[in-house]
């Protein structure tokens, strides 16, 4: 059974691939609702435009994917937040841009009222919700954090400005001496005003700044926006294109876990660890810059295919990268396996709770931590997962060494992809070139970064320009789980808890 | 755990890698940014980072730097907790309009004398971020910039170069 078949709708979008999109009224939004609180269904996005907001979700159990809309003819829709928690943060953030108002911001009842307060509105871009496309002014007034009531509890205030080399956001600890009775998030610092830029831009424009939402997962950003723009225009992708793209794609994840997982040993103090997987990660951007000229690979994953193709050296670079991480890993994982000082800060700390990886949709190793198993190559199988073999390790103990172990495994599984694909990839074309004259049509594709699965929507007009986009970082579910896993930690675990999870700032805030 | 250890201390220097032409252009840099630290300033040069706003690419090559390839702390580079420790405050970002005060504070906090050196197109003119609502676009826009370094982002050695030519700035208006 479709999911559009339990939940009444008026209509479905017929330039809308590859997964179905349909216009709802209040009946129709108010089932997709409730099955996300059932359970039955997970929310993917949540995103707005001046007169309507969508939502897409995923039947996990059949890997089916469909987008709701409901269309909002007197500037409200009905709250998803007040009975969908992990929908929280986007239903404020659609305030902010679009100035929507959730319903029941009047109820009475304080628990089932919307949450309002802005969250990447701070007062200072000189204009109230600026995607709108009208000039409203809203209430400015000192923002509000969540209360907590209590003897001898005091507040810690801590950034946007951190004392390590990250991004900004501010963190607000209610703490009992040591220990941490509530965490409460506000970012916003890094909001650029991306889905704004975007529209207007042509696709190769659009592209650099998709590429450029999170510097840490900018060939898993390109990856998504091509993949949602060739979806829209229903164009194959050669299968070549499709092997590079996998490898930077592998690339990427394999730089950024051995940087974090150095860092999180860092963090327990443990910096031999930290000068080790350095050492693997400059190794692995120098074979990314050998192999695609960009150490980061940007750029070079392009709507229709890739820009270009592997250097003449590239394939041996690649192949001596493998041939050291083969060589020198597996001792820094014993390295870690039997490092007492280590697992007695790793071990037990930082939990997130199985029922909430699950309810928030947790991807990545947040999620395959704690039980949630979904990894976006796997269960929905694009290209060129789909003909390669590899595993998706899940633990369930949920703490800051079961992160560290699922990006051990998945090291190893990158690895072992890598090779696969160098077997595999045989002599083709690289590009086939979007072409303009299709009318008006709207594509989505999730991949999957490193930190886990990056959602892109957009709506392209007849000459290839982008009407709206909609990018979705892992992080926006993956926030507001680490400030329950912190909770009852002491504040100096905080930095290993964060680190553990090494959310977005930039890929979240736009 | 004593294996590694072991292993790493007779593996011998990564500093000096095998002979490809970036890793002569950076043993060379290494020496001239060794010598115009020590000769003119005699002392460590405090870099504070501050992200205003970037995508976080610049960040990650920042790191790099202090990885065992790059190394800057040999250089008496260093970077510092708080801004108060600083000598210069390195800017990534387009400087989001949400950011920009905690950049001037940062700035204001900073004791002189004291050098701003923009890192990335964005820092430069707000890059690919230029003209959005949410971004006041450049970091001369809201502090004064002594130095700027290309790239999107610029590599580790990119970025040694520019603190070389910020070492050579500074130890003339020192
Ligand atoms: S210059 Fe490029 S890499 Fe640096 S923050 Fe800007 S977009 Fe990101």
């Amino acid at each position: 059974m479709g999911i559009l078949d339990s939940i009444p709708h008026v209509h479905a979008v017929p330039s809308h691939r590859p997964w179905p999109r349909a216009v709802v009224t209040e009946v129709g939004w108010q089932a997709a609702i409730d099955r996300l609180v059932e359970g039955g269904l997970t929310l993917l996005g949540f995103w707005g435009e001046p007169t309507a907001v969508h939502m897409a979700m995923l039947d996990g159990g059949s890997a089916e994917i469909a987008v709701v809309t409901y269309e909002c003819t007197a500037g409200a829709f009905p709250s998803v937040a007040s009975r969908h928690p992990p929908a929280l943060r986007l239903e404020r953030t659609i305030h902010d841009l679009f100035g929507l108002v959730p319903d029941g911001a009047d109820d009475l009842r304080p628990d089932l009222r919307p949450d309002l307060r802005p969250w990447l509105d701070h007062h200072a871009w000189g204009q109230s919700y600026p995607l709108s496309g009208r000039n409203a002014s809203r209430d400015v007034r000192p923002y509000q954090f969540l209360p907590a009531e209590g003897e001898a509890l005091h507040q810690v205030a801590v950034g946007p400005v951190h004392a390590g080399i990250i991004e900004p956001g501010h963190f607000r600890f209610t703490a009992n001496g040591e220990h941490v009775v509530r965490l409460e998030q506000w970012l916003g610092y890094t909001h650029k005003g991306i889905e704004q830029l975007m529209q207007g831009a042509d696709l190769e424009a659009a592209a650099k700044l998709a590429n450029r939402t999170s510097g840490d997962s900018a060939v898993a950003y390109a990856f998504a926006f091509a993949r949602a723009a060739e979806a829209a225009l229903d164009i194959q992708v050669p299968r070549r294109a499709n092997h590079l793209r996998a490898l930077m794609a592998e690339l990427e994840r394999l730089a950024n876990h051995f940087g974090d997982i150095g860092a999180i040993c860092n963090d327990a103090s443990f910096a031999l660890m930290h000068a080790q997987t350095g050492i693997l990660r400059e190794r692995t951007l120098r074979a990314a810059d050998a192999a695609f000229g960009h150490r980061l690979m940007m750029d070079v994953v392009v709507p229709g295919g890739v820009a270009r193709d592997i250097a003449a050296d590239g394939l041996m670079a690649l192949r001596t990268l493998l041939a050291e991480i083969n060589k020198v890993f597996p001792r820094l994982i014993e390295l870690y396996d039997n490092t007492a000082s280590l697992q007695d800060r790793t071990v037990t700390t930082g939990i997130v709770k199985a029922d909430y990886a699950r309810q928030f949709g947790a991807g990545g190793y947040v999620g395959r931590a704690s039980g949630r198993g979904f990894d976006a190559r796997r269960t929905l199988a694009y290209a060129p997962y789909d003909e390669l073999s590899f595993e998706v390790p899940v633990l369930d103990t949920g703490d800051v060494n079961a992160r560290v172990w699922i990006r051990i495994r998945e090291v190893e599984q990158s690895v072992g992809l890598i090779a696969q694909i160098l077997d595999l990839m045989e002599p083709g074309e690289i590009r086939t070139a979007p072409a303009a004259g299709r009318g008006g049509c709207e594509g989505l594709a999730l991949t999957e970064a490193f930190r886990g699965d990056v959602l892109a929507w957009l709506r392209l007009d007849g000459e290839l320009r982008v009407e709206r986009c909609h990018l979705r970082d892992a992080s926006w579910f993956q926030w507001p789980l680490l400030e329950t896993a912190i909770e009852g930690n002491i504040i100096a675990d905080f930095p290993l808890c964060n680190k553990s999870f090494n959310c977005s700032y930039s890929g979240a805030d736009l | 755990m004593r294996k590694t250890l072991l292993e790493s201390l007779t593996h011998g220097s990564l500093t000096e890698p095998a002979p490809a032409p970036d890793d002569s252009a950076l043993a060379e840099l290494a020496a001239k940014v060794d010598r115009a630290a020590q000769a003119r300033l005699g002392r460590s040069l405090a870099i504070r980072e501050v992200d205003a706003g970037s995508c976080n690419g610049c960040e990650l090559e920042i790191h790099a730097l202090s990885n065992a390839f790059y190394d800057v702390e040999r250089f008496g580079l260093r970077f510092v907790a708080s801004p108060r420790h600083a000598d210069v405050l390195l800017v990534t970002g387009p400087v989001t309009k949400n950011m920009r005060q905690a950049l001037e504070r940062t700035y204001n906090a900073t004791p002189d004398p004291k050098w701003v050196v923009a890192v990335g197109g964005c820092a430069i003119d707000g890059g690919i971020f230029r003209g959005s609502y949410a971004c006041v676009g450049g970091v001369s826009e809201t502090v004064p910039v002594d130095l700027h370094i290309k790239g999107c982002p610029p590599s580790p050695t990119d970025l040694l170069k520019g603190l070389l030519a910020l070492l050579e700035h500074v130890s003339g208006k020192r």
